[in-house]
């Protein structure tokens, strides 16, 4: 069999086939991992709440308003016999290098200082902003109090040392962190 | 003899990376590490094959006038799907890749191939060909994220064996294009002699 002539008709069908055709393989592809997607985003949250505050057998669930009142981060208050272990809260930032939010999870003892940080999303350009996974980069935070330590790269004046070559990822990360304290304070902190 | 060749021209004769000097967006983008370029030579591995093979299938049916934007087409689609079932089923994976996985559709040698050898030849040899472009590929990534991370980090593969930053210009965008030239010509240099 030849090659079919490029007329209108031929063209005209020949795409609308293939786009019709490719509509349907990925609608029925998005229909079977949308439910495995959410799980595996939700299994991840759920680590990086287990990775910053300690071992906890109750875990309270609620939603603060921002400062600015723009939007709201979500608070995992984690309960151990009744009594407080920490809270996670997962914070974001929109300043990163790529357009794509960074998440990350904050854990809080109730003295307001930081207990671990872990990132839960993020797009930064490999091999520089991703760095922000580095145990390097975000131990830094581990076991500090923001009232005391500056949530800003030493380039603006503040306490952390930036990623080398990835400024802008590390003042998300500052930035997102920022947020979750002021946040955390707002709502009475150690309450 | 002929399929072979099919299969190995991609190594070196016809690396896409350097010699046709084929998708230099991502090569130079993604090759900060080694792992990273591995990883990205071996998704768009996947992605060629499957979208050589599915050109290859329905060459005939499609006019000439319109078969770049088919073409395009079928590659998104599996590119998507790549994508989707990634994310869904080995989330850890897709942790490191999930990145560069919407990359590989504006990788032209993904089209270069559908358009250059799929869209002329049998099923079978376009996949051969797909593979062995996509490997060739994956190796010349690999190749270039190696020394690139060697020299800007101190470590291969991600192990580390110097203390702190090194040259940090070979991570930083100008270093690909400082080591891209030096392999392009040390290779240049052993077609020649070969």
């Amino acid at each position: 069999m030849g090659k079919k002539e490029s007329s209108f008709k031929n063209m005209l069908i020949t795409l609308f086939v293939i786009t019709m055709l490719a509509a349907l393989a990925l609608g029925g592809v998005y229909n079977v991992t949308k439910e495995p997607i959410a799980l595996a985003k939700k299994a991840k949250a759920e680590a990086a709440i287990k990775a910053v505050i300690p071992e906890f057998d109750t875990i309270k669930v609620f939603k603060v308003a921002l400062e600015d009142g723009t939007d709201s981060l979500i608070f995992n208050q984690g309960y151990k016999n009744g009594e407080l272990v920490g809270t996670a809260i997962e914070s974001f930032s929109n300043n990163g290098y790529d357009p794509t939010q960074v998440r990350i999870m904050v854990g809080f003892s109730s003295d307001g200082d930081i207990l671990k940080t872990a990132v839960v999303q993020q797009k930064e350009t490999p091999g520089l902003g991703s760095k922000m996974n580095d145990p390097k980069f975000k131990d830094q935070f581990n076991g500090k109090n923001p009232n005391t330590f500056v949530l800003k790269v030493k380039k603006d004046g503040g306490s952390v040392d930036a990623i080398t070559a990835a400024t802008i990822s590390s003042r998300a990360f500052c930035d997102a962190v920022q947020k979750a304290h002021t946040t955390y304070l707002k709502d009475g902190g150690s309450k | 003899m002929n399929q072979l060749a099919n299969f190995t021209k991609g190594f070196i004769r016809e690396n896409p990376v350097f010699v046709l000097l084929l998708g230099m967006c991502p090569t130079l983008g993604v090759t900060s590490t080694a792992v990273n370029g591995l990883g990205m030579g071996l998704a768009t591995t996947f992605v060629l094959v499957c979208s050589n093979i599915v050109v290859a299938l329905v060459k005939n049916q499609i006019p000439d006038k319109v078969r770049i934007p088919s073409f395009i087409v079928i590659i998104a689609s599996f590119v998507t799907i790549v994508e989707l079932s990634m994310q869904a089923f080995v989330p850890a994976l897709f942790e490191s890749l999930g990145l560069f996985i919407p990359l590989i559709v504006v990788n032209c040698i993904v089209l270069g191939r559908a358009e250059g050898f799929a869209s002329k030849n049998n099923v079978f040899s376009s996949a051969l060909d797909g593979l062995g472009m996509g490997l060739g590929f994956a190796m010349a990534l690999t190749i270039l994220g190696s020394v690139r991370e060697l020299f800007g980090n101190g470590s291969f593969f991600g192990m580390k064996f110097l203390e702190g930053d090194a040259i940090l210009i070979f991570i930083l965008p100008p270093g690909a294009f400082i080591v891209l030239g030096y392999l392009i010509a040390f290779i240049n240099k052993l077609r020649k002699t070969a």
